[in-house]
């Protein structure tokens, strides 16, 4: 059996599951954001009529984190953390993360840092980059509110479907000035935007081996951006690493790989030796080529922070770009700390005041201007390159705007330039 | 099998962004999601604000429609219209959704359709009426079935939530 195979078997009391067998996995963590609104309603009308009490099964795996629109946008957004506020005191929910500078920040951060998600789990959230938790050898998917009040009242999520797998293996050394954002463009743009749709994405191979647990939930985090249900990285030794120094879980922790005859739907293998830096290209994902083919072409706003790249050393490669430069005149440089402690070490590390100084706008830990919801907006025909995970037409909130996605390294060289850089050849250090 | 109009024709990869804007998504309620859909294609979101758009009418798509984030408001607010999709595929959170709060939605490899075209939207067929072609309609599993028999998701867990506690 391939890992989530594994995993899947043993929450669902079987020895073993195949292709298509339709199972009920034991929920693990179930993972809510500010939806959990939207969640709360649909789990009272569960219960409705059934003269029932309305509680969770297990207050202990819920886990709700506010990072969509922090600080609240509008007295809607406000007044709807306010009841989800009362719905997690009224059932003592621990793993409860509101906006604060000390424990708050973005959902697929905050579960990994605090130790949440662990090797051989069943992760459910109702976002679809919860693929990001399959970093930590967990199998992790995004559901609808619906589902996750389903899951709330049973514990179990109903009818999952055992998803085939591809096996990707990844070979080489990154070169200088490239990444897991480029590895995980690259990979979309060669599956397609529905290449994965139904399957996993399990990731081998030395240059996965070699990259650390901040990497690998980048490379997850867009898994479904090839439309795949998860991407998940069996746990190893620096799983066990993050887990311990990072997450701070003292407890034993047992790695979950696929068996030696696992199946798979197919292979595919990347070398990384000689791979650019890549960029999507609006208005969809798969839209990749390497950065050099759109090189030039001015930028009005850059962003760096989200899920998908707003960790510490995402922080630090845009820091060591931008120290003691400047961002173009006509550019405005946005970074969004993917949580508060990332915040703290960032400010510790001097990595906040080299980009301040530098000219970016550092805000609060969430989700920015990802989603379009909040801060951030664009102008009518205006240019934004993102370190964020997706750039469909109207996505950061202006449809009249074009949305370019790119790794850290090459958002801070444009930013030098004013417009799209390889960081291979300018600004690079 | 009923024959349906054709009131929006679009192509590959709609995501959910164009469903259903993130700047809305503080709107939640099913019953107050439907004014929002496909927003910033407002005349087609005008026509349906004003009622001009019957239920049961077709959005046609192509590949991965509904593609993007996990928002259930994508789904409520079509809902909210009894729109039917009938796209080539669909991305799987969407489809999900849709079977959890029973939007009306068919698979059809290859189907193609401009507005203004009459379909008839079957479980096993599609056939654009005014073009004459034929398309077959992919089956949904036994296990996403029996959601949409039970009324939806709500419902179907309610039954087992009821079955559990009889059991005791």
């Amino acid at each position: 059996m391939t890992v989530v195979q594994r995993i899947l078997a043993r929450a669902s009391g079987r020895a073993s599951v195949a292709v298509g067998d339709v199972v009920e996995p034991a929920v693990d963590l179930a993972m809510s954001h500010e939806n959990a609104a939207l969640v709360i309603n649909q789990f009272r009308e569960i219960f409705r009529d059934t003269g029932l009490e309305a509680r969770p099964w297990d207050p202990s795996r819920l886990a709700i984190i506010f990072d969509h629109r922090v600080p609240a946008e509008s007295p809607k957004t406000a007044t709807n953390q306010k009841r989800v506020r009362e719905f997690v005191a009224a059932h003592g929910i621990a793993k409860f993360h509101d906006i604060r500078g000390d424990r708050g920040g973005i959902c697929h951060q905050i579960l990994p840092e605090n130790g949440y998600v662990r090797p051989g789990a069943v992760v459910v959230g109702t976002d679809s980059h919860t693929t990001s938790h399959g970093a930590l050898g967990a199998f992790a998917f995004g559901i609808g509110a619906t589902e996750m009040a389903s899951v709330w009242a049973l514990g179990y999520a109903v009818n999952v479907e055992v998803p085939a797998t591809i096996k990707v293996t990844v070979s080489g050394a990154m070169p200088p000035m490239v990444g897991p954002k480029d590895l995980i463009l690259y990979l979309v743009g060669k599956l397609g935007a529905a290449g994965a749709t139904f399957r996993v994405l399990e990731f081998h191979g030395p240059a996965i081996r070699a990259m650390p647990t901040s990497g690998r939930l980048t490379l997850c985090n867009m898994a479904v951006e090839a439309g795949a249900t998860s991407g998940i990285v069996p746990a190893d030794a620096e799983t066990l690493r993050y887990l311990k120094e990072e997450a701070g879980v003292g407890e034993a922790v047992e790695p979950v790989g696929p068996d030696a005859d696992a199946v798979y739907e197919r292979a595919v293998d990347v070398d990384v030796s000689a791979l650019a830096p890549q960029i999507a290209c609006p208005h969809t994902v798969d839209n990749v080529r390497p950065v050099g083919e759109v090189a030039g072409r001015h930028v009005d706003q850059i962003v760096i922070g989200s899920c998908t790249n707003g960790r510490l050393d995402d922080l630090a490669v845009a820091a060591r770009i931008l120290k003691g430069r400047k961002v173009a005149a006509d550019t405005r440089m946005l970074v969004f700390p993917a949580s508060g402690r990332i915040y703290r070490q960032a400010l510790a590390a001097g990595y906040v005041a080299d980009l301040v100084e530098a000219g970016a706008v550092v805000m609060n830990a969430g989700c920015g201007p990802c989603l379009g919801v909040h801060e951030g907006a664009l102008g009518d025909g205006e240019v934004a390159l993102s370190t964020t995970n997706r750039n469909f037409k109207g996505r950061m909130g202006n449809p009249a705007s074009d949305g370019y996605l790119c790794s850290p390294a090459v958002a801070a060289a444009s930013a030098l330039a004013g417009v799209i850089t390889d960081p291979r050849a300018e600004g690079g250090r | 099998m009923s024959a349906a109009t054709v009131v929006l024709a679009l192509g590959d990869d709609v995501s959910t962004d164009v469903i259903y804007p993130g700047r809305y998504m503080a709107t939640v309620l099913p019953s107050e999601t439907p004014q929002y859909a496909f927003a910033d294609l407002g005349a087609f979101n005008a026509r349906l604000k004003a009622g001009a758009v019957p239920a049961g009418s077709v959005v046609v798509a192509g590949k991965n429609f509904g593609c993007g984030s996990s928002r259930e408001q994508a789904v409520s607010t079509l809902k909210g219209h009894e729109l039917v999709i009938v796209a080539e595929s669909f991305a799987r959170i969407f489809l999900q959704n849709a079977i959890n709060l029973g939007l009306r939605l068919v698979e059809a490899r290859g189907v193609a359709a401009a507005e203004g075209d009459e379909l008839a939207v079957g479980a096993t067929e599609v056939v654009n009426l005014t073009s004459g072609r034929r398309f077959p309609a992919t089956p949904l599993p036994a296990a996403r079935q029996a959601i949409i028999d039970a009324g939806g998701l709500i419902a179907y867990t309610r039954r087992r939530l009821l079955a559990r506690v009889e059991r005791r």
